[in-house]
């Protein structure tokens, strides 16, 4: 039973929790701010003014300004277009990954031993301190940072992608399509793959927002992007000591992050109720 | 139990070999010669191929690896290039502020965690639950970093009830250590709540269904009797999972909050390790980080069978 997106009647189901829909307008303002970041201020995020460091939020700076005189709403709409590229291309890199080799593992018996147990052995390792450590091993660059949260996220969706691909391959409609000759590539890629796409999309959407998180995080340590590149991690980690002078150069960069985050969580769960109705009565 | 125990074993023996070769693999996989980073400019390259030859680096991978497992099997990782001392002297040095904040955090995670869940989950669809199920959501999308630095800002520099960073002097009494750990185990505590919040809801809602359940409140017992001794005890086993999953999460979260507070803990050595690609301690970290939490998950598999008598292995 593939799934037939009928667009808008499932975004009328989707969005009939209201507070779903209020991160999918959340999550857009955040995306088009950052697309359109020279609409939406005048300023150069990398402009540094010394007479205005540390100005309040005001009418020019509607944000306010951090510790160089640079705007931050402009660092902020800029910045977003790293933070959420490194996060965007984190989950399409460990969705493709994960859901390779969850496939491999939940379908053929032999390789399920042995990815598995290395899955295992990836995840024993906590998120943050695997990406400093993979970081640290292959130098920091945006490049690297998407590599690491790759490589840290992949055993997650492999997981995930095998427990269902076990339910899946059992069904009826597997048999019937073995049966009548169909070949096992086409099975795995036409019969089973499209009965996934509910617990992949919603890791997708959580391992967005973890990835946002976590490129923070790395940035903030000061392991991540290097730090002339504004991402919203790299802005509290060069504006923490001036936090006592000026709360708000705090303050904005994480809000911008606690925004984008909470949407996309919000996002996944909606995305799991629409598609999964049983989980929606016990969750 | 003993069969049980032993397949166990076997599996955390493997998944911990598989975790020493991908640690292996991943230090030697590092970008420059740490003897040529060692020696300096001045190194001839005879003089780098002697020093290569000491350390048995000449040789081809696979027996460099049985030699560093033999070393790891005496529970050596080696020294450290740039603290002048072992690995696991210095991981020892700064295990104290670690294991107390990831125990006064997790303390503060099951406190919050467990009450909240119940309590979503008896008011299920109730503006409580909405309430808590949004506030858990909340907790996980909000960085350490950020939450440690505003509530420092708040109880630290404004308030003044809490030192700004730091954790007294090496013979300063226990409380006043543990009172410096205070708002970094609120951080890790608050945030990982989010989960135990969840689970412990999925959990009851689970067994509050049950019908044990209706007969209990058939009979006529009390609602907080019903929920507190006859569900919450059968819904135990999947929350004593998450809290053992907080240990283990905890571990990773100190090293961003423990930078945060400037506390001297296993968290803030490897971050330290990293900056100076001080690749053996990277290496005995990750690999002693690993371990920790393949024992914390053997653990929680053994407390089933004190939480829940029903589980028999």
């Amino acid at each position: 039973m593939p799934i037939h997106f009928q667009m808008p009647l499932i975004l009328k189901k989707l969005f009939r929790r209201r507070i779903v829909l209020v991160a999918a307008i959340a999550l857009t303002l955040v995306v088009l701010m950052s697309l359109f970041a020279s609409v939406v201020t005048a300023f150069d995020p990398n402009d540094t003014a010394v007479s205005e460091r540390l100005s309040q939020p005001s009418s020019t700076h509607k944000l306010g300004t951090d510790e160089l005189g640079r705007d931050l709403l402009a660092r902020i709409a800029f910045g977003g277009r790293y933070s959420l590229t490194i996060a965007a291309l984190t989950a399409v890199g460990s969705i493709t990954f994960g859901t390779l080799l969850g496939l491999m593992a939940g379908f053929f018996r032999r390789l399920d031993a042995p990815i598995s147990r290395v899955v295992d052995a990836m995840m024993s390792f906590p998120d943050i301190l695997l990406a400093i450590a993979l970081v640290a091993i292959l130098g920091p660059s945006m490049l690297n940072v998407v590599f690491a949260l790759v490589l840290v996220y992949t055993p997650r969706v492999a997981r995930v992608v095998r427990a269902s691909t076990l339910v899946v391959r059992e069904l009826l409609f597997v048999e019937a399509a073995r049966a009548v000759g169909v070949s096992t590539w086409r099975i795995l890629w036409r019969h089973i793959l499209p009965n996934l796409m509910s617990p992949i999309l919603v890791q997708a959407s959580f391992i967005f927002a973890y990835a946002i998180l976590a490129e923070a995080a790395l940035s903030f340590l000061g392991v991540g992007v290097p730090p002339e590149i504004p991402t919203w991690g790299t802005m509290v980690a060069g504006s923490q000591q001036y936090a006592h002078q000026a709360l708000w150069i705090v303050l904005f960069p994480g809000l911008a992050i606690i925004i984008t985050a909470l949407s996309l969580q919000l996002l996944g769960d909606g995305i799991r109720d629409l598609l999964d109705p049983r989980l929606k009565k016990s969750m | 139990m003993t069969r049980y125990l032993l397949s166990r074993l076997a599996g955390m023996l493997v998944v911990m070999s598989l975790v020493a070769v991908l640690v292996f693999i991943l230090t030697r996989a590092a970008s420059g010669d740490p003897i040529a980073v060692l020696l300096g400019d001045q190194a001839t390259a005879e003089d780098i191929a002697r020093v290569q030859k000491l350390y048995g680096l000449d040789k081809p991978l696979p027996v460099q690896f049985g030699y560093w497992l033999k070393e790891l099997s005496h529970g050596n990782l080696g020294d450290s290039i740039f603290l002048q001392r072992p690995v696991t002297q210095a991981l020892w040095e700064r295990a104290e502020p670690t294991t107390l904040l990831a125990l006064m955090a997790v303390a503060i995670a099951a406190c919050i965690g467990v009450p909240c869940g119940i309590v979503s989950a008896v008011f299920r669809g109730k503006a409580i639950d909405q309430i808590f199920t949004g506030l858990a959501m909340l907790g996980a999308s909000v960085p350490s970093f950020w939450f440690g630095l505003v509530l420092m800002q708040i109880f630290a520099v404004s308030l003044g009830w809490f030192p700004v960073s730091g954790y007294g002097d090496p013979g300063a009494p226990l409380w006043q250590r543990m009172h410096s750990l205070v708002l970094p185990a609120v951080v890790l505590g608050v945030l990982n709540s989010a989960l135990i919040i969840r689970f412990t809801r999925a959990s009851m809602l689970d067994v509050l269904g049950e019908d044990y359940v209706r007969t209990a409140r058939a009979k006529g017992l009390s609602e907080s009797v019903v929920v507190l001794k006859h569900a919450l005890r059968n819904a135990l086993v999947p929350i004593v999972t998450v809290i053992g999953l907080t240990v283990a999460l905890m571990i990773g979260g100190a090293v961003v909050t423990e930078t945060v507070f400037g506390l001297p803990g296993v968290g803030n050595l490897v971050v330290s390790a990293v900056l100076r690609r001080d690749y053996p301690v990277i290496q005995g970290a990750l690999l002693v980080v690993a371990a920790i939490y393949v024992v914390i998950n053997f653990a929680v598999d053994l407390l089933y069978t004190v939480v829940d008598p029903r589980v028999r292995y």
